[in-house]
């Protein structure tokens, strides 16, 4: 992306939208009501500004010289992304991106209503089918949603406003440049007004035409940086909003899959179908690639039958494996630092940080429709990667893409689970051997068990340091293999992907471009090493970062220590970036730091920069052992962060209460990282199996007090903010733990090497049958 | 088939459905009414929290032949008829406070903090930290700050 607004230009005569102004190209394409376009992600600029400035003329000039009529026939309209003007006066955008709780619909709901000066509740936003023909512009990931729709989803709302100025004119005998836009609104000085819906048809084009449109000024925003309210809001608070297990697809019955006891094994043979097939409510069961599906009347019919299914299991990925192999193949594959360790003159810092195994599922588990007939296909789902589920589904049903329609459903959740789209891979497999609709859903178990896993890790920081100065700060981060096979969203980047040096490429691509160290530490080298690609792995809200950060941030407090520098000035002192020392001072300022603690008490302090954002975390932890030794059932209480105070800076936030949310989202992510939320492997199994086995971050662990503080623009284009809070909070937690205890946590989560706190579930049968024993814990 | 009545959402609704079959899945594959989410069916996530006359509950932990003919099951789709309006004053303090953010187990929340409120006042009492801790829902978007804030807003108008 580009930076969108140029210097500030005297205003011109196009009501108010400067003259001279930068102005970009977009589209007015053919249909009976108003329909306009941009090219996601490719801001064409364009080339003549001056000449399509909009003299004031009365129409038809008007609508002539506004636009920069180029040719209709040669355009490349199928890669646009469309808003269209209804006759109620509403405003419809199908985002091609996955709605999971990061409030995207509304902030681009918001660029909608800012350049078409229409009302917040006028626009409709709904998630778009897979495109294949948007290529690289229908991946959700990377906290990119809103750094690449910025501009082109206000180009194309600008561009309706223009032509519904231009059609009021004609309506109205006067010239565009006496006519004012408010509230879905075009008014003239003389009384004269028409709502948008009534332009709507008499805006539109007989044939598709490219037109040049100026944007708003952000000294003009009164939609952008003002806090909004989900647009979903009521939905959700009153049960009617929509995710893929409440859609009333046509015979789509409930199905579920009866899994292996270890990672990734396979199904050979089943010794009981017949009598499975003959359960209550059961119509159909098969056997898939990974597993067996039943489908039948209700779901726990379908528990019933997983549960009765008696298989015969092949060989998985990592039978054998454990925690501890796992770690002895990542310390083989360490890459060595470029400075040795031992010099005369100067001091070493040298430790390994070991992370664990950690589950990004959902609390809307895989899940998908998928409705398979002789040569089409339909699925349902929430997708991030929706191009490449399309091809993989039809290379999967020997069909075109062409003839698979994929549905982007909202999500309830994500935190990198949804790049894959396993659950609609399988629903589609099944539903093609049944030869009838099936709605797919994952045990939770399932999800624990074979689900997708932020890879284990460890990331060894050496330091050196003398006469008072960081001389070099490398860290070697080695790590099971991250699966990247969603590629970067499209057909063929996922291909490359796939091919055993492509992979590799990308995971060091994708490390080298996202990771960095954001201080002055003289020599800085970082380095990716990866093993092992028999686990079903993912991102998890944040690639590295989170561990990479956690680990650095951590030898940060050890360098301080080493030279007798107070942790919060010695980053400030060190950092690089201006924008990363305000939001450090703002949140030094408002925690108090420093401030006297109790004994088992303390502060901690970090930050963590990334896609043009950055975060800063102060929090206090309470280690003491009346904290610690909290008894909850079924629970894990531990150490308790007591306080948070978080600070952002995303550039320009379009919507400040929705990036609020972002970050306490990430903040709770990173509370569970440092202390709780890891996963167990033994003998290739997951032991963890439940929510009461995994301990994210519940009320019992959340803070008391937070507060997060966005930070004034500091530029004029959003930077991402999905993932940012991760890293600061986990590292600042990790940090406060260390002061609070006396001894540097060197494992993640904390918890980790003590014995489990739960009873693992059996792996045979693979998933627990519900209670029945619901009324007596009524409240 | 087994017939089974019980008053869903102030009326009176009867199901054929086999007896163990849990009563989240006759609300959800049954009935049609999806307010209730699946998030475990452990009774351990609280996604699925619905009221039993009048107090909260997991569904996806009772057998549908546990539910008698007179009890009252309130979901999420009926929680305001409880009081007459549009919208419950925990919905309403749902709104202000912007809590949600994928949604996925705010039904549950919401059934569970309204039970909460009245367990507390049963009580005697107002609503403590204490009582916060003991609400076992999850919010895997770890909105739980804004869930805090939006219940002691909402217990003040009902």
């Amino acid at each position: 992306m580009e930076a969108q607004d140029p210097a500030p230009q005297p205003a011109g005569t196009d009501t108010g939208r400067g003259l001279g102004r930068r102005r970009f190209l977009g589209y007015v394409v053919a249909a009976p009501t108003l329909l306009v376009a941009a090219q996601v992600e490719q801001t064409a600029l364009a080339s003549t500004p001056a000449a399509a400035a909009v003299p004031s003329l009365p129409e038809p000039a008007d609508l002539l010289d506004l636009t920069t009529l180029l040719t209709t026939a040669a355009l490349p309209t199928s890669g646009l992304i469309s808003i269209q003007l209804n006759a109620d006066g509403t405003a419809t955008f199908a985002l091609p991106r996955a709605e999971v709780g990061q409030g995207i619909t509304t902030s681009t709901a918001m660029l909608i209503a800012e350049e078409l000066d229409i009302p917040l509740a006028q626009v409709r936003i709904t998630l778009a089918d897979a495109r294949p023909e948007l290529l690289f512009n229908q991946l959700t990931g990377a906290s990119n949603t809103t750094v690449s729709t910025y501009t082109p989803v206000r180009i194309a709302a600008a561009i309706a406003r223009q032509r519904l100025l231009a059609a009021a004119a004609a309506r109205f005998g006067v010239p565009v440049s006496t006519l004012t836009t408010a509230a879905g609104v075009v008014s003239a000085p003389n009384g004269q007004h028409a709502d948008y819906g009534s332009l709507a048809a008499a805006a539109a084009s007989q044939s598709t035409i490219q037109v040049a449109v100026a944007l708003k000024q952000r000294a003009d925003f009164k939609v952008i940086g003002t806090a909004q309210q989900r647009i979903d809001a009521l939905d959700i608070v009153t049960g009617r909003k929509q995710f893929a297990m409440d859609l009333a697809i046509p015979g789509a019955l409930p199905t579920m899959v009866c899994r292996p006891p270890t990672v990734n094994g396979t199904p050979r043979s089943v010794q009981n179908l017949a009598a499975v097939q003959a359960m209550p409510g059961v119509t159909d069961v098969v056997t898939i690639a990974t597993g067996v599906a039943v489908r039948a009347k209700t779901f726990g019919q379908c528990i019933d039958a997983v549960r009765a299914l008696q298989v015969t299991w092949g060989p998985g990925t990592e039978d054998g494996s454990s925690d501890e192999t796992v770690l002895q193949e990542l310390k083989a594959a360490e890459l060595p630092f470029a400075v040795p360790p031992v010099n005369l003159l100067a001091h070493t810092i040298d430790t390994t940080f070991t992370f664990a195994f950690a589950s990004n599922t959902a609390l809307e588990p895989n899940c998908a429709i998928a409705d398979v007939r002789p040569g089409r296909a339909e699925v349902w789902g929430s997708l991030k990667s929706p191009i490449v589920a399309q091809a993989a589904i039809a290379a999967k049903l020997g069909l075109l893409p062409s003839a698979v329609t994929v549905h982007v459903t909202q999500g309830g959740g994500s935190f990198g689970r949804k790049l894959f789209f396993d659950a609609a891979l399988e629903a589609a497999e099944i539903s093609q051997l049944m030869g009838k609709p099936v709605k797919l859903m994952w045990h939770r178990t399932d999800e624990f068990r074979q689900g997708r896993t932020h890879p284990m890790s460890i990331s060894r920081v050496r330091a050196v340091h003398a006469l008072g100065q960081v001389l070099s700060f490398e860290q070697r981060h080695t790590s099971v293999a991250t699966d990247f096979s969603h590629g970067l969203g499209e057909v063929l980047t996922a291909l490359v992907a796939k091919l055993p040096v492509g992979d590799t490429a990308f995971s060091e691509t994708i490390f080298g471009l996202s990771q960095q160290t954001p201080y002055n530490f003289g020599l800085t080298t970082q380095l990716l090493s990866e093993v092992d690609k028999g686990f079903n792995t993912g991102s998890m809200r944040g690639i590295y970062s989170p561990n990479v950060r956690c680990a650095q941030e951590l030898m940060v407090d050890q360098l301080a220590a080493a030279l007798g520098a107070d942790p919060y000035q010695f980053r400030r002192q060190s950092l690089k970036d201006t924008r990363a020392v305000a939001v450090l001072d703002q949140v030094a300022q408002l925690g108090s730091w420093g401030r006297t603690m109790a004994p088992g008490t303390a502060q901690g302090i970090a930050l963590h920069p990334e896609y043009h954002s950055v975060a800063a975390v102060l929090v206090e932890i309470d280690c003491t052992a009346q904290t610690t030794g909290r008894q909850i059932p079924d629970a894990y209480t531990g150490p308790r962060v007591t306080k948070v105070v978080c600070a952002v800076d995303a550039g320009l936030a379009v919507n400040p209460l929705g990036l609020q949310a972002q970050m306490m989202g990430g903040i709770m992510d990173g509370i569970a990282l440092a202390l709780s939320s890891g996963l167990h492997l033994s003998n290739g199994v997951f032991q963890e199996g439940s929510w009461d086995n995994y301990f994210y971050t519940r009320q019992w662990n959340t803070p008391p007090e937070l507060q997060i503080v966005v930070m004034p623009p500091s530029g004029d284009t959003p930077g991402g903010a999905g993932e940012l809070a991760v890293g600061a909070a986990m590292a600042a937690v990790a940090c406060a733990y260390a002061r609070a205890t006396g001894t540097m946590p060197t494992s993640f989560p904390i918890n980790h090497a003590a014995p489990l706190a739960f009873d693992p579930l059996p792996t045979s049968p693979p998933i627990p049958q519900s209670p029945v024993d619901g009324l007596t814990r009524a409240y | 088939m087994p017939q089974h009545t019980f008053i869903l959402n102030g009326a009176p609704v009867t199901v054929d459905v086999e007896d163990d079959v849990r009563l989240l899945w006759v609300l959800r594959d049954v009935l049609g009414v999806t307010g209730p989410k699946y998030g475990c069916g452990l009774g351990v996530c609280q996604a699925c929290t619905s009221h039993i006359n009048g107090k909260a509950f997991n569904p996806c932990s009772v057998p549908v032949s546990a539910v008698q003919p007179t009890d009252q099951v309130t979901t999420i789709e009926g929680l305001p008829a409880t009081v007459g309006k549009d919208l419950h004053p925990m919905q309403e303090a749902w709104l202000e406070y912007d809590v949600a953010q994928c949604g996925y187990c705010q039904p549950g929340q919401i059934m569970a903090a309204v039970a909460k409120v009245q367990q507390a006042r049963a009580a005697g009492r107002e609503l403590g930290d204490a009582d916060f801790d003991e609400i076992r829902n999850i919010c895997r978007c770890g909105t739980y700050v804004r869930i805090r804030e939006a219940i002691a807003a909402g217990a003040k108008n009902f």
